[in-house]
């Protein structure tokens, strides 16, 4: 999902840069009040992030016949809500712009938007419509994930749709091209990342049952965060 | 084997399947490049779509070789693994610890008990 450097026209860069800044902003804040209050939850922050600087370095063979990564910012997503997920997913993001030639910083900001934002976000809506109705959580945290690695490359595949339309068939005829790259090769890595989740996510009920605890994600969806809190309290 | 364990192993072993299995089935073999990136592919795309597109920016750092870039994705891959393990084993590590901070606290209390009947015992 990483577009490389140079590769969005300037106003498509501007554009997205633009419309990611805030979520990254707003994220920020979340995660230093998130510390400043629970400085327990540091450790499993670090986690959350570590998960992410793995998946997405994680390059696996797909039955396309390429390669493609996961992402890995459904968990994080789920244990500490999406906008955590902007900042940790900005960095690695950013890691990988600066050290590995891989994505770029005129392209950061659409690469933001899918792998940070729409991804964490999606996933997490996906996680907690199962829970709502009642979904066990190992169902609820796979589909959280395998949604969050779907959405984050079919945005992808808009953004670069909308910068290169195709010259015969407009916009609609380069999403096929860039879906047919992207997303399809993408679903069988998807489910790949949703068993990994699912599989960090028992080793996490295992030893971190307190944290989880607080973290609300024992409690299915029928109440908000706060009130869940005050439950754990 | 613990189930808890056997259903670990089966989720690893699942992902494992799902990675071997295109490279086994040969899945890319009708490509002039097996199982290439699909970043690069988009790339490809992009000039198909508009030939005349020039990137207009490079990276500020390009690792030299594939060597190096491979050398610096192991080095993602690891430091994220690092502290995985790292976070993992400490909670287990306190864990354990607490499990037999009771146990001693339990035992001692069984022997001082044990001591007062004794004594009362006595008088």
């Amino acid at each position: 999902m990483h577009i490389a450097e140079g590769f969005l026209p300037p106003a498509h860069a501007v554009a997205w840069g633009v419309a990611s800044a805030p979520f990254v902003v707003h994220g920020a804040r979340s995660l230093t009040r998130e510390v400043r209050e629970h400085p327990e939850s540091t450790l499993l922050l670090g986690a959350a992030g570590a998960f992410t600087f793995v998946l997405s370095a994680l390059k696996l063979p797909s039955v396309t016949g390429s390669c493609s990564h996961p992402t890995g910012t459904g968990l994080g997503a789920i244990l500490f809500r999406p906008p955590i997920m902007a900042v940790l997913g900005t960095i690695v993001l950013l890691f990988q712009a600066l050290l590995l030639a891989h994505g770029g910083l005129t392209t950061l900001g659409a690469n933001v938007f899918s792998m940070a934002i729409v991804g964490p976000w999606a996933g997490y809506g996906a996680y907690r419509l199962l829970r709502r109705f009642g979904a066990p959580l190992m169902a609820g945290v796979f589909a959280g994930a395998f949604v969050a690695d779907l959405s984050t490359y079919c945005v992808t595949s808009v953004q670069l749709a909308l910068a290169f339309p195709d010259p015969s068939s407009g916009f609609l005829g380069a999403l096929g091209k860039f879906g047919s790259i992207f997303a399809v090769t993408q679903i069988p890595l998807a489910i790949s990342e949703g068993l990994l989740t699912v599989l960090v996510m028992r080793l996490l009920v295992q030893s971190s049952k307190g944290d989880l605890t607080r973290l609300g994600v024992f409690l299915s969806g029928k109440r908000n965060r706060t009130e869940s809190e005050a439950a754990a309290r | 084997m613990k189930r808890n364990t056997k259903i670990n192993a089966l989720l690893l072993a699942l992902v494992a399947a799902l990675a071997v299995l295109p490279l086994a089935l040969g899945l890319g073999d009708d490509k002039e490049e097996p199982f290439t990136g699909s970043d690069g592919q988009a790339e490809t795309a992009i000039t198909e779509l508009e030939p005349d597109y020039e990137p207009w920016f490079s990276p500020l750092y390009e690792p030299p070789s594939g060597e190096i870039e491979s050398a610096l994705f192991a080095l993602q891959a690891a430091l994220g693994a690092g502290v995985l393990a790292y976070y993992f084993g400490l909670r287990r590590g306190r864990r354990q610890g607490e499990q037999r901070a009771t146990q001693a606290r339990q035992a001692e209390e069984r022997t001082d008990s044990g001591a007062d009947e004794s004594a009362t015992g006595r008088v």
